[in-house]
C-alpha cells in the first residue's frame, strides 16, 4: 500500500518539530501536586481521600463519578493536603486533591522494571477491568474513557483497531518520542487491545514526517510477530490524527453525521493510549505519567525538552525547570497550535492529557484584523468535514438555525483549518463553535421531546 | 505571570495568506501579457494602464475615506488589480478620459455601493468595459495600433481579428477567404493577436494562469469549463460549416477568451464558490459568448457572457454545496 491520506479538505501547516531530536527526560518531582478529578471527558472523579491521609504512588485516590468517568491515582506519595477546588488552564474552578510529597514509594503490585511482557492475558474481562481500574483515558486529545470505547455496544463488532501515530498537530513531538524510544511496549499494547476486540487486524498510522518512527515500529511489529498489526504510512496532512479522518484514510470509510467510529467497525486509540494500556496490563502500573513536550517556534533546541512527567505537577514548575518562559513568548499553549487550549492560568496543573507546553511568538500568533470575505471558498477548501465555513458564518450571524442544523454545523471538529486558511482572517471557528453549540442544544431538546411524547404516548396506551 | 500573554481560541497559527497577497498574485500573474501589450504599443498602452490603475486606487480611495467614512481597503490592492484588469480590455489609442470614465463606473459603481470588496454581485473591471463599450462604440472600437516598442507582424489596422471578421462575413466573404486576405496565422495568435492588451498574447495570459495554480490562488474548472464549452461549440459549428463558422483555434485565440475564462471569470467575488457551481457557471459563459460571437451583432460576447453569469451566481450558491464528510 501506499502513502494514505483522508479524502477532503485538511491544510499542510509548517510541521515545526524541532524538539523530534530531544529524548525524553524524566522530570523530578516538585515539593506539591495537584491532581485534578477532571482529567477525562464525561462525569469528574468523586475523591476518596481526605486531608491528612497518607498515599503511595499508584494508589487510589477518586473513582469513576458515572459511567463514562475514570479512577484517578495518585502520582506520588506523601500526605493529602486538602481535597478542593483549584483553577485549570482556563481558570475554571475544578476540585483538585493537593499532596504533599514525602519520598517516592510506589504501590508493591507495580511492576516498575524494565522487563518487557509480551503474553497477552487470556481473558478479556480481566483486561478490561485492569484498564478500567488503572485510569486509562484516550491520550489523543479527547480524554474519553479506554475501557468503554474498548467495549463495544452489543451488535457492534470491532473490525479494525487504528492506532493513531498520525502526530499531525505541527510542534509536538512527544508521540513521536514513544514511538522512537518504546515502539515494543506500544505494539504489546496494540496486541492487548486487539484481543479485547476479538481479534480485528491493527494498522498503525504514522505520517510520512517521521522516518525514525516509521522505522522503530515497524521493527518492534516484525520482532514481536502479533499477528494482524501492520504499520501504514500517512501523507503528512493535518487533521490526519482527527478520529474521522483517520478512519476515512485506512479503511476508506466515513462515519455518519452523529454516529460512532464503531458503526463502521473503527475503533481509534492513540499510541499514548496504547503504551498506557501495556502498562496497565502488564505492568499494574495505573496511568500517572505521560510525556509532554516544551517548545516553540523562537527558542533553541537546547531550551527544548520531551519530559515524562507525573500527572499533577503543576505547568509553572515544569516551565521553571525548562528555564522560564521565554522572552520571545506572547502565548501559551498546552497542546498543539491548531487545536490546542491557550494556557490563562500557568498555576494550573497538568493531566492526563497534557501533551505540551507551546511557546508562539507574537509574530507567529497574533491575529490580523478582519476585513471582508472575498468568497474564494479556500475555508470550505480545507475543511475536512467538507463543511462550507462561510455559509456558516453568515447563517449563525443572521441565527438562522435551521439552516446552519442543515448545513451541518453540528458535524464541525473544531480542528481550525478554516481560520488557518482564512486570507480576510475572519475568526470562522470561534463563530462556528457557537453555532454548533446552539444547534446541539436544538438537537438535543428535539430528542428530549420525542422521548417525552413516545413515553407519555406509551403511558397512554398502557391506562387503556 | 507578570507579563500578559495572549489569550485566544484555536487556531493558534495561521496560513500567512491575505487578500493582499493574493491580489499581489494576481497582478504578478497578469505581468506576461502587460509586458506583451507594452511592447506591442507602446508609451500610449502604458499610459492607458497607468491612468486606469492610478483611478481605480484614487477613487476607491477617497470613496471609502471620505465618504463611507470607513478605513481605506486601497492596502488590499484588490483595485490595483481592477484598474490593470479594465486597462487590459481597452484599445491603447483610447483617450485617457473615457479610461478615467471606466475606473469611475468599475470602482464607484460596480463596486463600493454594494459594499467594497467580496460584496459586489458584478465584476468591476468588466461592468467599466462594458459601459465604455455601449457609451462610446467609437473609441472603443478604435484599434489603430500605437507605436510600440517592437514591430508587430499581424496587426491590422482599425480592427481586431474578431470584428474584422464580422465585417468580412458581413460582406459576404468567407472565413478561408477572410484569412487569407488579411493574412493571417492561426499559430501565430497564441502570442500576439492584435488587440487590446488583454487579447493580444494568448500565451501570456496562460502563462500567468500557470503561475496562479501553482500558487493556489485559483482552481482550474471554472476555465477549463468556460475555453471548453467554447471549443466544443466551435468544433461543433465549424465542422458543420466552415465558411461561415470559425474553429476552435480561433475562438480560443482571439478576443477576451483568454482573460476572460482565465482572469475575469475567476474572479473570487462573482464566481461560484462550489465546484459543481463554477462548471456550470463556466459553462453559461461559454455559451453565452459563443452565441453573441456567432450570430450576435457584437463581434465578441466574453464580457456580456460574464456579467449575464455573475447574475447566476447567488442562485448556484444556494443550490451547488460541497459534498460533505459522512452523509451522502
Amino acid at each position: 500500500m501506499g502513502k494514505l491520506t483522508f479524502s477532503m479538505g485538511g491544510v499542510h501547516p509548517h510541521d515545526s518539530k524541532f524538539s523530534r531530536a530531544c529524548a525524553i527526560e524524566e522530570l523530578p518531582l516538585p515539593q506539591t501536586v495537584y491532581v485534578s478529578m477532571a482529567q477525562h471527558l464525561g462525569a469528574p472523579a468523586k475523591p476518596l481521600v481526605a486531608p491528612g491521609d497518607k498515599v503511595v504512588v499508584g494508589q487510589v485516590i477518586a473513582e469513576p463519578g458515572g459511567f463514562i468517568s475514570a479512577f484517578v491515582h495518585s502520582p506520588v506519595s506523601g500526605t493529602v493536603k486538602a481535597v478542593a477546588p483549584r483553577k485549570d488552564l482556563a481558570g475554571n474552578p475544578v476540585m483538585h486533591v493537593e499532596i504533599a510529597v514525602e519520598g517516592d514509594e510506589w504501590d508493591p503490585a507495580i511492576d516498575r522494571s524494565q522487563d518487557l511482557v509480551t503474553a497477552i492475558p487470556d481473558d478479556k474481562a480481566a483486561i478490561l477491568d485492569k484498564i478500567k481500574a488503572a485510569g486509562v483515558v484516550g491520550l489523543g486529545g479527547a480524554t474519553f474513557p479506554t475501557h468503554v470505547k474498548l467495549s463495544p455496544p452489543p451488535g457492534k463488532v470491532a473490525e479494525c483497531l487504528i492506532l493513531n501515530g498520525a502526530e499531525c498537530e505541527p510542534f509536538l513531538t512527544s508521540d513521536f518520542r514513544i514511538m522512537v524510544e518504546r515502539p515494543k511496549e506500544i505494539v504489546v499494547g496494540a496486541a492487548i487491545m486487539q484481543k479485547v476486540l476479538g481479534g480485528c487486524p491493527c494498522v498503525i498510522g504514522i505520517e510520512e514526517n517521521k522516518p525514525e518512527a516509521i522505522a522503530s515500529m515497524s521493527a518492534a511489529v516484525a520482532e514481536l510477530g502479533y499477528p494482524g498489526i501492520q504499520v501504514q504510512v500517512l501523507k503528512k496532512r493535518y487533521p490526519q490524527g482527527g478520529e474521522k479522518q483517520l478512519i476515512d484514510a485506512v479503511m476508506h470509510r466515513q462515519v455518519k453525521s452523529g454516529g460512532l467510529p464503531i458503526d463502521v467497525g473503527a475503533v481509534v486509540q492513540n499510541v499514548a493510549t496504547s503504551l498506557a494500556v501495556y502498562e496497565a496490563v502488564q505492568k499494574n502500573k495505573p496511568l500517572i505519567t505521560n510525556v509532554l513536550t516544551i517548545t516553540g517556534d523562537q527558542i533553541p533546541v537546547s531550551q527544548q525538552h520531551n519530559y515524562l512527567f507525573r500527572i499533577g505537577i503543576p505547568l509553572s514548575y515544569i516551565v521553571e525547570h525548562a528555564g522560564g518562559i521565554p522572552d520571545s513568548a506572547a502565548k501559551l499553549i498546552s497542546g498543539g497550535p491548531m487545536m490546542g487550549k491557550a494556557i490563562s492560568n500557568l498555576d494550573a496543573t497538568t493531566v492526563k492529557g497534557s501533551s505540551s507546553v507551546l511557546y508562539l511568538s507574537e509574530a507567529a500568533t497574533r491575529r490580523q484584523p478582519e476585513t471582508n470575505c472575498i468568497r474564494c471558498g479556500k475555508c470550505a477548501d480545507a475543511c475536512p468535514m467538507g463543511l462550507e465555513p462561510f455559509l456558516l458564518n453568515r447563517l449563525y450571524k443572521v441565527g438562522d438555525l435551521d439552516a446552519l442544523e442543515q448545513n451541518a454545523a453540528q458535524d464541525c471538529i473544531e480542528c481550525g483549518c478554516c481560520l488557518y486558511s482564512c486570507p480576510a482572517h475572519i475568526p470562522l471557528l470561534d463563530q462556528i463553535r457557537q453555532a454548533k453549540g446552539q444547534v446541539m442544544g436544538v438537537i438535543r431538546a428535539r430528542a428530549a421531546a420525542a422521548k417525552a411524547a413516545a413515553e407519555a404516548a406509551k403511558a397512554a396506551a398502557e391506562a387503556k | 505571570m507578570d507579563k500578559k500573554y495572549i489569550v485566544s481560541p484555536n487556531p493558534h497559527i495561521h496560513a500567512n495568506v491575505s487578500t493582499t497577497s493574493i491580489m499581489r498574485d494576481v497582478i504578478i500573474a497578469l505581468c506576461p501579457a502587460i509586458l506583451v501589450s507594452v511592447l506591442a504599443y507602446g508609451w500610449a498602452e502604458l499610459l492607458v494602464l497607468a491612468v486606469s490603475v492610478l483611478s481605480c486606487v484614487l477613487l476607491e480611495w477617497a470613496v471609502t475615506r471620505w465618504m463611507m467614512k470607513r478605513p481605506s481597503t486601497v492596502g488590499d490592492l484588490s483595485a490595483v488589480v481592477t484598474g490593470l484588469l479594465l486597462a487590459m480590455n481597452l484599445p491603447s489609442a483610447i483617450p485617457l478620459w473615457i479610461v478615467f470614465i471606466g475606473a469611475f463606473v468599475a470602482i464607484c459603481v460596480a463596486k463600493l455601493p454594494f459594499g467594497g470588496i467580496g460584496q459586489n454581485v458584478f465584476n468591476p473591471a468588466i461592468t467599466g468595459r462594458v459601459f465604455l463599450l455601449v457609451s462610446f462604440p467609437a473609441q472603443m472600437t478604435n484599434w489603430n495600433p500605437t507605436p510600440g516598442f517592437v514591430a508587430l507582424p499581424d496587426a491590422i489596422s482599425g480592427a481586431t481579428p474578431l470584428s474584422a471578421l464580422k465585417e468580412a462575413l458581413k460582406s459576404g466573404s468567407t472565413i478561408p477567404q477572410f484569412m487569407e486576405a488579411n493574412g493571417y496565422d492561426l499559430a501565430s495568435f497564441l502570442w500576439d493577436a492584435g488587440a487590446s492588451a488583454g487579447e493580444i498574447s494568448a500565451g501570456a495570459l496562460l502563462l500567468g494562469f500557470v503561475y496562479l495554480l501553482i500558487r493556489r490562488v485559483v482552481k482550474p474548472w471554472i476555465p477549463v469549463a468556460v475555453l471548453g464549452t467554447m471549443a466544443i461549440i466551435s468544433a461543433i459549428f465549424s465542422g458543420i460549416n466552415p465558411e461561415v463558422y470559425t474553429g476552435v483555434q480561433f475562438n480560443l485565440l482571439t478576443g477576451g477568451a483568454m482573460l476572460g475564462a482565465l482572469f475575469m471569470a475567476t474572479d473570487y467575488v462573482t464566481s461560484p464558490m462550489s465546484t459543481l457551481g463554477g462548471v456550470i457557471y463556466g459553462i453559461g459563459i461559454g455559451v453565452i459568448a459563443m452565441m453573441i460571437r456567432y450570430f450576435g451583432s457584437y463581434p465578441e460576447g466574453m464580457s456580456f457572457a460574464i456579467l449575464l453569469m455573475n447574475c447566476t451566481v447567488p442562485l448556484l450558491n444556494m443550490w451547488f454545496h460541497q459534498k460533505k464528510y459522512g452523509r451522502a
